[in-house]
């Protein structure tokens, strides 16, 4: 029997180690500046203190914070609508082509983020692709100013995000016996009941791990708020970029992080409780 | 039990076609009210398409599907007043036993106190009181199989379509729901339609049964009838144990084959094959009876025993059932005689 228990556990340690040396350790270590004063010329000066948490509750940087978690939250929103309906398309392909049309909506997720991010630059701004269209089919007023605001954030939060909300979606989706969606409609409900009362509740886990995977890597994003939203719209990201890298204020830099990590973990346990949730009490007792 | 004659469903010339298969070929079916009705056939016979067809899930690629002399084909399932019990059960497993039972009720927009009454009725008419708050997943196979069932019939539906309803069950748990099935038939008074592949089960529930093979309708009639008078080869095989032995009849109407001769009905001049169940051979001591032979195989069923008897006229030693009390001095090795039941045997040509 020990043979049964060590196995799982040495299979796992290699796993285990990597997290702990380059992801709990660090994290730890930048953690714990944030409970030390700023040295006056950057740096760590190593005396306690709590004032850098209470500098996060400052209005002015609850205010970004609240404002990152509103954007984070529409780009969630936004990919969950356009990813349902495309992840529900797929799953209802013929089975020998669901792994084609998956890989065409993975497909922009093997350029880089960067690339991809600007070239949304290309498309937006007030001489790019969407404003000449927009001219050549005859629009004659003043170029619309889409580049640099919170849609621009949004739109580029979204699109890059979006794969993964569709994987997640379908690998629910496709899951799902299509037998208990004939049932439904063998019970009276139409295609919209049925939909609403059967395949939406039985498909929530997958919308809820999509979804909160955009919403904790939007909420921590630096980049594209940086690109597409010209630094007029400061993220949560970006205000632990320029604490760190400009400000030089690692405490404060790390302070803020921790907020962050803090939101991610509590959402992430959220949504595993929903996930155990909903795919049952299977550890309910079995009658004979 | 009021049976009347009348066809609550009429299959009217419907066929179906999948790209070059043809799943149903031209069907035409009557089906009584409060019948229990099987469709019979090995797998790919295109039963369980039928089935589907008649439930919605499917549109008939011609023909009509009249109930109460109403044409339903165009119908979506959810406007059609049948209900079906899938094989896999197809239980919604977010929704406790009662939600399960309330969904369809829900549908119709029931009043809460008429749901909650029909449900508690349907429960206890399929035992299921004690199991109402639990999720699918809670229940053994048999348990889902009545929540399957009741979840069907507590929409009080004008026919019953199940699919392979006992499939997923032992043996022994299969006989008992076999006569529980028509227990409940009786009780509701709903016309049971039965896809099955299983002929013992179809012979033992069903008041009438068709037999499908490749898409068509081979045979409609009783179980007794279809079994003492099988209309084609097919269907002698299919349904029980027969035995076949190929030979010729003559201008006499003597069907013969090596070491055997018998006057045999409706046998006209020709090759033929003559049909005989185990039940309806005779055995006796060697020389006594008309053919000789060799028992190669005793097969001991507790109730009876079935030899096997290698004979000149086929190829595959013939089977003969006797009662197990009387035979225990036969031995493997020993030669018999048998008598086929002239009035008992088949003819196919």
């Amino acid at each position: 029997m020990s043979f049964n228990a060590t196995r799982p556990t040495l299979l796992a340690a290699p796993g285990v180690a990597w997290l702990v040396a380059f992801m709990v350790v660090p994290c730890l270590l930048v953690l714990s500046y944030a409970f030390f004063q700023r040295g006056v010329w950057g740096g760590v000066e190593y005396t306690f203190t709590l004032e850098n948490f209470a500098r996060v509750a400052d209005p002015l940087y609850a205010k970004i914070f609240l404002n990152s978690a509103r954007i984070a939250l529409t780009a969630t929103v936004v990919a969950i609508l356009i990813a349902y309906p495309a992840a529900y398309a797929i799953s209802r392909a013929p089975r020998m082509s669901q792994p084609i049309l998956l890989f065409f909506a993975v497909l922009p997720f093997w350029s880089n983020y960067l690339i991809r991010t600007y070239a949304w630059i290309v498309l937006l701004n007030r001489e790019g692709l969407i404003n000449n269209l927009l001219r050549t089919l005859g629009y004659t007023g003043e170029p619309l100013s889409m580049l640099y605001t919170e849609s621009a954030v949004i739109t580029g939060l979204v699109y890059n995000y979006l794969p993964f909300v569709i994987l997640a979606i379908y690998s629910t989706l496709s899951r799902l016996n299509p037998e208990l969606m004939e049932a439904s409609r063998d019970l009276g409900a139409g295609p919209v009941r049925t939909f609403l009362r059967v395949t939406l509740p039985l498909t929530l886990p997958g919308v809820a791990a999509g979804g909160v995977f955009v919403f904790v890597l939007s909420i921590g994003n630096f980049v594209t708020p940086a690109l597409l939203g010209g630094g007029r719209f400061q993220m949560v990201g970006n205000l632990v970029y320029d604490q760190f890298l400009t400000a030089n204020d690692w405490p404060f830099g790390a302070a803020l992080g921790a907020a962050l990590i803090v939101t991610m973990i509590v959402l992430l346990l959220l949504q595993a409780r929903a996930t155990a949730h909903a795919s049952g009490e299977r550890k309910g007792e079995v009658e004979r | 039990m009021t049976r009347s004659n009348t066809p609550i469903l009429r299959i009217e010339g419907v066929g179906k076609r999948f790209g070059p298969v043809t799943a149903v070929d031209n069907v035409s079916l009557d089906i009584r009210e409060n019948e229990f009705f099987a469709l019979l056939g090995p797998s790919g016979c295109g039963k369980t398409t039928l089935l589907r067809m008649l439930a919605g899930f499917e549109a008939p690629g011609t023909g009509r599907i009249l109930l109460d002399g109403k044409d339903i084909s165009p119908l979506p399932p959810e406007k059609r007043p049948l209900n079906l019990m899938f094989q896999s059960y197809a239980l919604f497993p977010h929704m406790t036993v009662r939600q399960n039972l309330s969904y369809g009720l829900e549908m119709e927009r029931l009043p809460k106190a008429d749901i909650r009454r029909r449900v508690d009725d349907t429960m206890g008419m399929t035992d299921l009181t004690p199991f109402a708050e639990r999720k699918p997943e809670q229940l053994s196979g048999g348990q889902k199989q009545r929540v399957a069932l009741a979840r069907a019939l507590v929409k009080r539906p004008k026919v019953l379509l199940l699919d392979e309803p006992l499939g997923a069950l032992d043996k022994k748990l299969r006989e008992r729901m076999q006569l529980e099935l028509k227990r409940m038939q009786n009780e509701a008074g709903i016309t049971f339609v039965i896809v099955t592949h299983d002929q013992e089960e179809a012979l033992v529930m069903a008041d009438r049964m068709a037999i499908l093979k490749d898409g068509r309708l081979l045979q409609v009639g009783a179980p007794e009838e279809v079994y003492e008078h099988p209309a084609e080869r097919f269907v002698a095989n299919f349904i029980g144990v027969m035995n076949f032995i190929d030979g010729k009849t003559g201008a006499d109407g003597v069907f013969a084959a090596e070491g055997l001769q018998v006057k045999a009905q409706g046998g006209k001049p020709g090759t033929a094959t003559l049909a005989i169940r185990p039940e309806n051979i005779a055995i006796g001591p060697p020389g006594d009876l008309p053919v000789s032979g060799i028992i190669v195989d005793i097969a001991y069923h507790g109730l009876d025993r079935v030899l096997h008897v290698r004979t000149a006229a086929a190829e595959t030693p013939l089977q003969v059932r006797i009662p197990a009390s009387g035979a225990s001095n036969w031995k493997t090795g020993d030669p018999i005689s048998l008598r086929l039941d002239p009035a008992k045997c088949r003819l196919f040509q």
